[in-house]
């Protein structure tokens, strides 16, 4: 990490948060059986933000549920805070964006976050406290007595981000948080997940179809590849932070993104540029790390 | 974008149904008017008067359809000769017995669908096992089934209720199936990753989000919770009391006395827009706070 600000210092080192393991998963169907990832590794060290990325099919969503503990693998393992991804879930280490925001319309947005303290069964003071404050991180505070119908879907999808930090999770997993937002309410909620990602010591794997916002974003990018499921390389992304408008219109931000849509499309190593060939290396290394 | 105030929901939809009421008695007048029988009133000046409606049409002669104000007539008269008790206080009488039966039909229904269901969101053995046989005890006519019924549970409450009950459990269990099975699967999920036990899944994520289902079947089962009370209770040796008798007893002495039973009908009616406005109002209860569309 080039930034030297004391809250990434210990960014993207240390023990991996999570480590995936030679892990493969197949569905089996009526047409036959279907092997959405094949031979994945991956590691990911504590405050990293991770973006998988890769055209439909490519398994990067199923690569999201398995490090969750949302399906199980067919092959392989999966360690999360060094423990099982089961225990991991049972430890309620995660935190959890789908891409609709999954509010409960019956709950108001403070009861929406609350909603994991008090399945975790938090007392009532230490609920409002925390509800309190992860509305103020989202910046959603005037709207706590809001039902979510009342808000606009970029408002939606940031309580539901609050929702998924307030039990203030080691990891947080966001599966194309922003993929049905416009793109202008989606260039502000990157803006705002980078400041939240920077306030919190969480841990972020991020699944996108957009090249632009896994840049924005990432400190790492996953470049996958379908049928099966692979890992084609892993870009790292070394723009300072904090990144703000501007840093959208740096010349090496475009590097970075030609560089990732290359290797989407099956280019990479010929017309990237050598900076960004070597910062890459493979996942399988990290994990060894 | 506000939630509707049940308050005003209330008066607006009571004013819709006095309006209503109002143009039903005007029609209904009307058309007797125009076909109906002859009859006699006192004009302005204190004299007797036949009024002579133009046409003859059966369906609106006196004993198809009796004047409005007979039925309101006889409500105030002695419910039979010699007895002291008017036809309106029997009545009321009789649909406090039959909507206690009905009341008992329906909460037991109720749950035994709430509990049908539970079982089945978490089974779906159970559901598959079962459910065939649920759907059809419902194509077994209700009239078939009464008298079974009493022979084995006797004339009494016990019986009438279970016939309530055999109404109002199906609906309920339909409904409340489909409405804890509406959850988003990603809800599922996201009450999962944060750890939820199936029986936390079910109270804070299943049972909210089936309340709008549940509602209406509800509703449903408030009218069929009394149609199967009078059905009981209007079983061979049945009750000797409540609606149901009252509109078998009416039924026989129609030709002497045509307004008593249109009069049992009317209470029969009011009962059952009793037991929905009572659902009404727990649903608006209920789903305070909910987009419109859920409350319905």
């Amino acid at each position: 990490m080039t930034d030297a600000r004391s809250a990434l210092a210990t960014r993207g080192s240390g023990a991996p948060v999570v480590v995936v393991k030679g892990v493969s998963k197949t569905f089996e169907s009526s047409g036959g059986r279907t092997t959405a990832l094949e031979n994945i590794d991956i590691a990911v060290a504590p405050g990293e933000f991770v973006s998988l990325i890769g055209p439909s099919g490519c398994g990067k969503s199923t690569l999201l549920r398995l490090i969750g503990d949302l399906t199980a693998p067919s092959a392989g393992s999966i360690t999360v805070n060094g423990k099982p991804a089961r225990q991991a879930r049972q430890d309620r280490d995660y935190g959890i964006v789908f891409q609709a925001p999954v509010l409960f319309d019956w709950r108001t947005v403070q009861a929406n976050v609350a909603l994991p303290l008090e399945v975790k069964g938090l007392a009532r003071s230490e609920r409002e406290d925390r509800v309190k404050a992860t509305l103020d991180l989202v910046e959603l505070s005037d709207f706590a007595r809001h039902y979510p119908y009342q808000l606009s879907g970029g408002m939606q999808q940031r309580v539901s981000i609050a929702r998924a930090l307030a039990l203030r999770p080691s990891i947080l997993l966001m599966d194309e948080p922003f993929g049905a937002l416009d793109e202008m309410t989606r260039e502000r909620m990157n803006s705002e997940v980078q400041r939240i990602w920077e306030q919190t010591s969480t841990t972020v794997v991020f699944v996108t179809h957009s090249i632009p916002e896994a840049v924005f974003l990432s400190s790492k990018v996953v470049v996958m590849s379908p049928r099966p499921g692979r890992i084609v390389r892993v870009i790292d992304i070394d723009l300072p932070r904090p990144r703000t408008d501007d840093t959208r219109e740096t010349a090496r931000y475009f590097e970075l993104i030609t560089a990732v849509r290359e290797t989407l499309r099956g280019r990479a190593g010929r017309e990237t540029p050598g900076d960004v060939a070597s910062a890459e290396r493979t996942l399988a290394e990290g994990a060894v790390g | 974008m506000q939630p509707r105030s049940p308050f005003r929901a209330i008066v607006r939809g009571t004013l819709l149904a006095l309006l209503f009421v109002a143009v039903l008695v005007a029609v209904w007048e009307g058309a007797k008017a125009l076909g109906g029988d002859p009859w006699r009133f006192k004009d302005a000046a204190g004299n007797e008067t036949v009024y002579r409606p133009p046409f003859a049409w059966p369906i609106v002669s006196d004993l198809s359809l009796p004047h409005v104000w007979k039925i309101w007539d006889a409500l105030a008269a002695p419910v039979q000769r010699q007895q002291a008790q008017s036809l309106a206080g029997f009545l009321v009488g009789a649909a406090v017995y039959t909507g206690r039966e009905a009341a008992l039909g329906f909460l037991f229904g109720g749950l035994l669908g709430l509990a049908l269901a539970a079982g089945f969101v978490h089974s779906k053995l159970a559901e598959r096992a079962f459910m065939p046989y649920i759907v059809a005890s419902q194509t077994i006519p209700i009239l078939a089934l009464a008298p079974l019924i009493a022979f084995a549970f006797g004339n009494g409450l016990v019986g009438i209720v279970i016939v309530a009950s055999y109404l109002t459990f199906f609906p309920v269990t339909i409904a409340q199936l489909r409405g804890l099975t509406s959850p988003d699967p990603r809800a599922v999920e996201l009450m999962r990753s944060c750890a939820a036990s199936r029986w936390t899944i079910f109270w804070k994520l299943r049972m909210p989000a089936s309340l709008p289902y549940l509602f209406a079947a509800l509703k449903v089962a408030a009218t069929a919770s009394i149609v199967g009370a009078i059905v009981g209770e209007g079983n061979p040796g049945g009750s000797q009391f409540g609606l149901g008798r009252a509109i078998l007893n009416f039924n026989e002495q129609y030709a002497s006395g045509p307004e008593k039973l249109w009069a049992a009908i009317l209470a029969a009616g009011l009962l059952g827009l009793t037991f929905f406005l009572a659902v009404r109002l727990m649903e608006l209860f209920a789903l305070r706070g909910r987009p419109q569309a859920a409350v319905g």
